[in-house]
């Protein structure tokens, strides 16, 4: 259960990292996401791993879990939920405000977020021309 | 127990919330009750400073729940002037703001009281989960602030800084994970307790989670490598959130100074002075960075954010020495980096509001209402925070170059800052001449029809009068911050009087 568990904290963190670091917002928040839900795994497991042991006083419990790191994450998860419903409200209204979803901001520095400006190009209503190679892609 | 240490959290709690409900559609009414209630935090803040002025320290337990178990409030002197520091800053911000931005978006108020609730809850907690929560109030609000007024690069801005945050919270929690799991207790002052007592084996991950956990506070201190997402924010935030936001970077240095003198301090063992290594060069690093972005600064506001980036390195750095005589000085120059960093970003945006098309940018343009008025402040904020004499950045960098002398570092203290301070004062100089005096050399503009808002350059002006009452009493000032480092380098009596309620109560 150990090598699960740490595979899958590992694992997510891993997806999680390499999401966060796209240039455009969708990978990141699902990064971001990913980012949190190893956190709250991590954070669960810091009370050690154990089956079928009650948090809180119970009659005939032969032993206990830590119930802390229980309470933590019941903390981290609603904090981390509501922060993912902000970021992905800020992330809509820059796209639409701006008029391209890169997380760089717009400018000299990346070049990429002005080509895919559907507001500098006049492109809203049309669906965007297929493109040849990767590069301008998330 | 004293009531009173829990007042700097409940009063902007509870007003944000009446602010919300009751307020929402009132301008008038809200800022009537925002004004109120930061006058009243002002009042609690020193009847606070005073009450800690005699050197001991109180805790609150919440809910009267013994100490390593509940959650604490711990009052001493650091944490007394941190609240004084916020108190004034935000009602010199708010005086500020109710000249107009605040009408510029919604729910301005609710979220300023709320951001200064986080604040002053971070200051006083002396649990580091409870810090965890304490930091999400405080950033969440400053994510609504951010964006306040709206336009797409500031929400485009506002998006890379919670992300930013974001990732960092999941950093804080996982270090948090690894503290709880080797020592089994979230207090500051229990962990103080317990560290010297972890087994060789658990050093490792102790250490690890410790590391992870001032690379969170260095990115809320805005430490290099970790300082990116400063400038960005900072200088397309709404200016008076900006200025407010320069309580935000020393809400890192804070959480610093904090642990890791009380648990990682002389006593931690195998894990003492665990933040010195990692801290003193970055601290200069960040130094030299931040006052050569001032001299490549391209507006007045990203000029403020890298002056914040410097003063942040310099005061880290100096907190890196670990001993109480440069932390006193480190404190001195805190006090004085975070007044003259809010006047400066609000000084940017009166010019940034009365210049139109060319805003805060370093570019001549036509003369502006007030451009002398404007000017002298400014004038004084530049003076303050490059460190010439006679005001407060000139004692501050004293101080500091006193306190550093018996570390091994010093010559690259006195090297850097001096240099430093040299850049800083070229890179001002620049800035100040192109906005106020190319002025003349431009086509004279319709005369701009802007009222003159006496609140607005009323707050700028008691932000400075600050500094200069920070030169004025910098001897007393100095004396009860060297009883406040004192107090941090004998951790002995923090720890008593947290874990000693708990046999109080019981």
């Amino acid at each position: 259960m150990e090598f699960l568990v740490a595979s899958a904290i590992g694992v997510m963190t891993a997806a999680g990292i390499y999401l966060v670091l796209r240039a455009r917002t969708f990978p990141v928040v699902i990064g971001l996401s990913l980012l949190t839900y190893a956190t709250n795994l991590f954070l669960f497991a810091t009370g050690r791993l154990a089956i079928n042991q009650p948090p809180v006083i119970a009659v005939n419990a032969v032993g206990y879990i830590d119930p802390l790191p229980q309470a933590l994450v019941l903390t981290a998860i609603v904090i981390s939920f509501g922060m993912t419903a902000v970021v992905v409200v800020m992330a809509l209204r820059a796209y639409l405000e701006t008029g391209n979803d890169h997380v760089d901001l717009p400018g000299d520095a990346s070049p990429e977020a002005s080509e895919d400006d559907w507001k500098q190009r006049g492109r809203r209503q049309q669906p965007p021309p297929a493109r040849s190679g990767g590069g301008a892609r998330a | 127990m004293n009531h009173a240490l829990i007042l700097p959290i409940l009063l902007p709690a509870v007003v944000g919330a009446v602010l919300v409900i009751v307020a929402r559609h009132d301008a008038l009414l809200a800022r009537a009750l925002s004004l109120t209630s930061s006058v009243l935090m002002l009042g609690i803040a020193i009847m606070l400073l005073v009450m800690a002025s005699d050197g001991s320290v109180r805790s609150y337990a919440l809910g009267a729940w013994p100490a390593p178990f509940g959650i604490v409030l711990a009052l001493d002197r650091l944490s007394a002037l941190m609240l004084v520091l916020t108190a004034v800053l935000g009602l010199g911000v708010l005086v500020y703001a109710v000249c107009g931005w605040d009408q510029r978006g919604r729910h301005f108020h609710p979220l300023f009281q709320f951001e200064l609730m986080g604040i002053n809850g971070a200051f006083l907690t002396g649990d580091f989960f409870n810090l965890f929560v304490f930091f999400e109030i405080l950033l969440i609000a400053s994510y609504g602030l951010m964006v306040h007024g709206g336009g797409g690069l500031r929400v485009k801005a506002g998006v890379q800084y919670v992300v930013t945050n974001l990732i960092g919270s999941s950093v804080f929690l996982i270090a948090v994970g690894m503290i709880y799991n080797v020592t089994g207790t979230l207090n500051m002052a229990d962990l103080a307790r317990v560290v010297p007592q972890v087994p060789a084996a658990d050093q490792a991950l102790l250490q690890t989670g410790a590391v992870l956990l001032l690379m969170v506070f260095a990115v809320k201190a805005a430490l290099v490598p970790l300082h990116f997402w400063l400038p960005g924010t900072y200088a397309n935030a709404p200016g008076p959130v900006a200025a407010l936001f320069a309580i935000m970077t020393k809400v890192g240095a804070y959480s610093i100074i904090r642990l890791y003198v009380l648990a990682f301090g002389a006593d931690a063992g195998e894990a003492a002075w665990l933040a010195a290594p990692w801290l003193l060069p970055a601290g200069l690093v960040t130094l030299v960075l931040g006052m050569t972005g001032v001299l490549a600064a391209r507006s007045l506001g990203q000029m403020a954010s890298f002056a914040v980036i410097g003063s942040m390195g310099m005061l880290l750095a100096t907190v890196a020495v670990f001993t109480a005589q440069a932390t006193s000085a480190a404190l001195y120059y805190l006090i004085h980096s975070t007044l003259g960093a809010g006047a400066l970003f609000l000084i940017a945006d009166l010019v940034a509001e009365r210049r139109g098309g060319q805003r805060d940018r370093l570019v001549a343009a036509p003369k502006f209402a007030q451009g002398g008025l404007i000017a002298g402040l400014f004038f004084v904020a530049a003076i303050a925070i490059t460190g010439m004499p006679p005001l407060s950045g000139f004692i501050g960098k004293l101080l500091v170059l006193d306190g550093v002398r018996e570390s091994a570092h010093a010559a690259w203290f006195w090297a850097l800052i001096l240099s430093t301070s040299l850049i800083a004062i070229i890179g001002f100089s620049r800035a100040g001449s192109i906005v106020f005096w190319k002025t003349h050399a431009q086509p004279a503009a319709a005369a701009p029809t802007r009222r003159s808002d006496a609140p607005a350059l009323f707050a700028v002006g008691g932000l400075l009068a600050c500094l200069v009452l920070l030169t004025v009493f910098a001897g007393q000032v100095h004396g009860w911050l060297e009883l406040a480092a004192a107090q941090l380098y004998a951790p002995a009596g923090y720890i008593d009087a947290v874990l000693g309620t708990a046999q109080g109560v019981r």
